[in-house]
């Protein structure tokens, strides 16, 4: 009884901020993510299918601080690439292109921090811009081609993924190979990034200052997007290319650097990824996936960067989760988990008429219910 | 010299028939959801699931229940075919039905499928692969035997190179010569008019959709005894690269055919690059002749998209309210 009330209450102030009913949304497709994993794993081992959640779920908790400062590593990246596919959405556009401009600048990274080790102090930062550079400036192709040709960027950037997967392939193989293990050689530990008193708060974790780098890559995409002229631009342009031109906006101009800078976001991951110890770059076959799973991040998060932010502090969480979860099931049920999530955050039409129809009729039964006992006149 | 050519040329097309008929048949597959409005960028991921449903029924026929290798392989056809089209019901479903981001259900896809092949590969087998490793190649009785036309297209063929063209044929016909092929791509090029001469634009779309998934299922499994006798849950791209086709050959059958046969070229070449002609000494990394077909498609579309011959409405959900 208490409990109605209580859920009418809230439901009250839901369907009073429209904004609310798109978390709501958000959050519905993650339970939808989760539940359908559940019952994967209920199928393959009943037994073990609560203990299994739960650790997917909260793993990385039992962990420790070691647990928590993993789960922020596993984070960074996504979050990055999440930033892109979400600055590119508010500005109208869909950068399915993440994962080329990833690897991109990852390519770069790994290549300065294999070979400028001259560079000292400034070996990691140089490593880190030169992976966002090239990143930005594979991101500008499927801009470019969009703005003077008319190409749909969503092809356009299928394709460049592939090119940029068998370019940096035959980069690697070119420059930097290492044939007696069949990888590029490791870079140097000057371009490590710094793990700065993190080590100390979250021992033995691999948390590094790439974190600090999110959290001031959020906030620079939230101020360049909410509090200045050039974000308002960009945007008027995805929202309506005609009336921006009629409004004497340069709409090529500008449909050239949302995608300069979706691919600066996606450049900084594709370093991140790599500039550590213990890891060498391959070559591959397939893009990245971490860049699929940034269109996940964006839709979770709303495309607002606070939003990716916490969505991808939960990516994080369930990505350590299932590493932790292995004992009892293959760590691709997390995967499979956020191909749900994307399938239900692309349904969040549907579900978000779904919830607002509950919600309306919860709150005028509710309102009938007062009025028939006459406390409302 | 003559007879080395010749041998020479036998030995390529033995290698680039299999390649062009997988991706030809993914590539029409493409073609008919496309035709009908709908973008399919799950192909990939229709591919895989298709390929490993495929794999692992290929594995209980063959060692299981021990059936002869053509009929394992033709019945797999049939199982990698329709899972195919039920896994792309998902894709229709949101992008019909629910008028939802066509690009962001069909991502959801393609993640879901390598993500359950690989989970349900490593939780029953232990490990990603699943292990087909037969020789599906085989002589044709008599056709075989016709001089130089039987080397070419009858001795070490594989099954999937005569459904894949008879697949082409039936396509075609379909498209150009039926009520249902002129329907389904007056969907794509204007659903409100479709609809108002009483074409029903949602079903048409279901069904563009579920055949293009019928015949990427299909093509995971031609793929997957093609070139890998044993499935990790992995296309290679090769989805992608039949969207690529699809888009270079301007969404007509008969061009998505003549450039299917460069493409796998290419792709031949690529893989095997060592071992024919004289290739190696030209020194061109093999990944270069993977990249080919991916810009060449970039450059078809910066030559073309300002006429493009791409469907009118495709990406476009219908919306009965928009009349």
């Amino acid at each position: 009884m208490k409990l109605g009330k209580l859920l009418d209450k809230v439901l009250l102030a839901i369907s009073r901020r429209p904004n609310s009913i798109d978390v709501i949304s958000s959050f519905t497709a993650v339970i939808f993510g989760l539940l359908f994993g559940f019952i994967v794993m209920l199928i393959i081992n009943p037994g073990a299918a609560p203990q299994g959640l739960a650790t997917i779920i909260f793993g990385p908790f039992q962990r420790g601080m070691r647990g928590i400062g993993d789960t922020i590593f596993y984070a960074v990246p996504i979050i990055f690439t999440g930033l892109s596919v979400a600055f590119a959405f508010r500005t109208g556009l869909f950068n399915i292109g993440a994962a080329g401009q990833m690897f991109i600048g990852s390519f770069v990274a790994v290549y300065i921090g294999i070979n400028w080790g001259f560079l000292g102090p400034f070996h990691w930062p140089v490593a880190v811009l030169g992976a966002m550079l090239a990143g930005g400036v594979w991101g500008a192709i499927p801009g470019l081609l969009k703005a003077f040709r008319n190409v749909h960027e969503v092809v356009s950037s299928i394709m460049l993924n592939y090119v940029a997967v068998h370019l940096v392939s035959i980069l690697i193989r070119s420059q930097i190979y290492d044939s007696a293990r069949g990888r590029a050689y490791s870079v140097e530990s000057t371009s490590h990034m710094p793990t700065w008193f993190l080590s100390d708060i979250f021992p033995r974790s691999s948390i590094n200052i790439g974190f600090f780098l999110a959290i001031l890559a959020v906030i620079i995409v939230h101020i360049v997007l909410n509090r200045t002229a050039f974000g308002y631009e960009l945007k008027s342009v995805g929202f309506n290319r005609d009336a921006a031109r009629y409004a004497g906006m340069n709409e090529k101009r500008n449909i050239i650097l949302s995608f300069t800078i979706a691919g600066l976001l996606s450049g900084i991951a594709g370093a991140l990824v790599y500039l550590r110890p213990g890891i060498s770059m391959a070559t591959a076959e397939v893009p990245p996936e971490a860049g699929f799973t940034g269109i996940a991040i964006a839709l979770l998060g709303l495309s607002a960067p606070v939003g990716v932010l916490v969505a991808g502090l939960f990516y994080g969480l369930i990505d350590r989760g299932g590493y932790f979860a292995q004992s009892l099931f293959r760590e691709e049920i997390v995967s499979i988990i956020i191909a749900v999530i994307i399938y239900f955050s692309a349904l969040s039409l549907f579900t978000k008429r779904l919830i607002a129809k509950f919600i309306r009729r919860r709150v005028k039964r509710d309102v009938e219910l007062q009025e028939s006992k006459g406390e409302i006149k | 010299m003559i007879v080395d050519i010749f041998n020479e040329i036998v030995s390529i097309l033995s290698y680039v028939i299999p390649v062009m008929v997988a991706l030809l048949i993914v590539s029409l597959g493409g073609l008919f959801s496309e035709r009908s409005g709908v973008i399919n960028i799950a192909l990939e991921g229709i591919m895989v699931m298709g390929g490993f449903v495929g794999a692992m029924s290929m594995y209980l026929m063959l060692y299981i229940i021990g059936l002869p290798i053509q009929l394992a392989v033709f019945l797999a056809f049939i199982v990698g075919a329709l899972v195919g089209a039920g896994f792309s019901f998902f894709h229709a479903f949101a992008s019909v039905s629910m008028q939802s981001n066509q690009i962001i259900s069909a991502t959801a896809l393609n993640l879901f499928a390598t993500a359950l092949g690989l989970f349900v590969a490593r939780t029953f087998f232990g490990y990603r692969r699943i292990n087909v490793d037969e020789s599906y190649r085989f002589d044709v009785p008599f056709l075989s035997e016709i001089p130089i036309l039987g080397d070419l297209l009858f001795k070490n063929a594989f099954l999937s190179t005569y459904i894949g063209i008879v697949l082409l044929i039936v396509v075609i016909v379909i498209l150009y010569k039926t009520r249902f092929g002129l329907r389904l791509r007056s969907c794509g090029e204007n659903p409100h008019a479709a609809d108002s001469l009483g074409v029903d634009v949602g079903r048409m779309r279901y069904a563009g959709v579920m055949i293009s998934g019928l015949l990427a299922g299909l093509g995971g499994v031609v793929f997957m005894i093609a070139f890998q006798n044993r499935f990790e849950s992995d296309v290679r791209g090769f989805g992608f690269l039949a969207l690529a086709l699809l888009i270079s050959g301007q969404w007509r059958p008969q061009r998505i055919f003549l450039i299917s046969i460069l493409f796998a070229l290419m792709r031949v070449v690529a893989s095997r690059g060592d071992s024919i002609m004289g290739l190696r000494a030209l020194e061109v990394p093999t990944d270069f002749f993977r990249m080919l077909p991916y810009i060449l498609t970039l450059v078809v579309l910066a030559f073309t998209s300002k006429h493009s011959r791409a469907p009118e409405a495709i990406g476009e959900p219908y919306d009965t309210g928009k009349r």
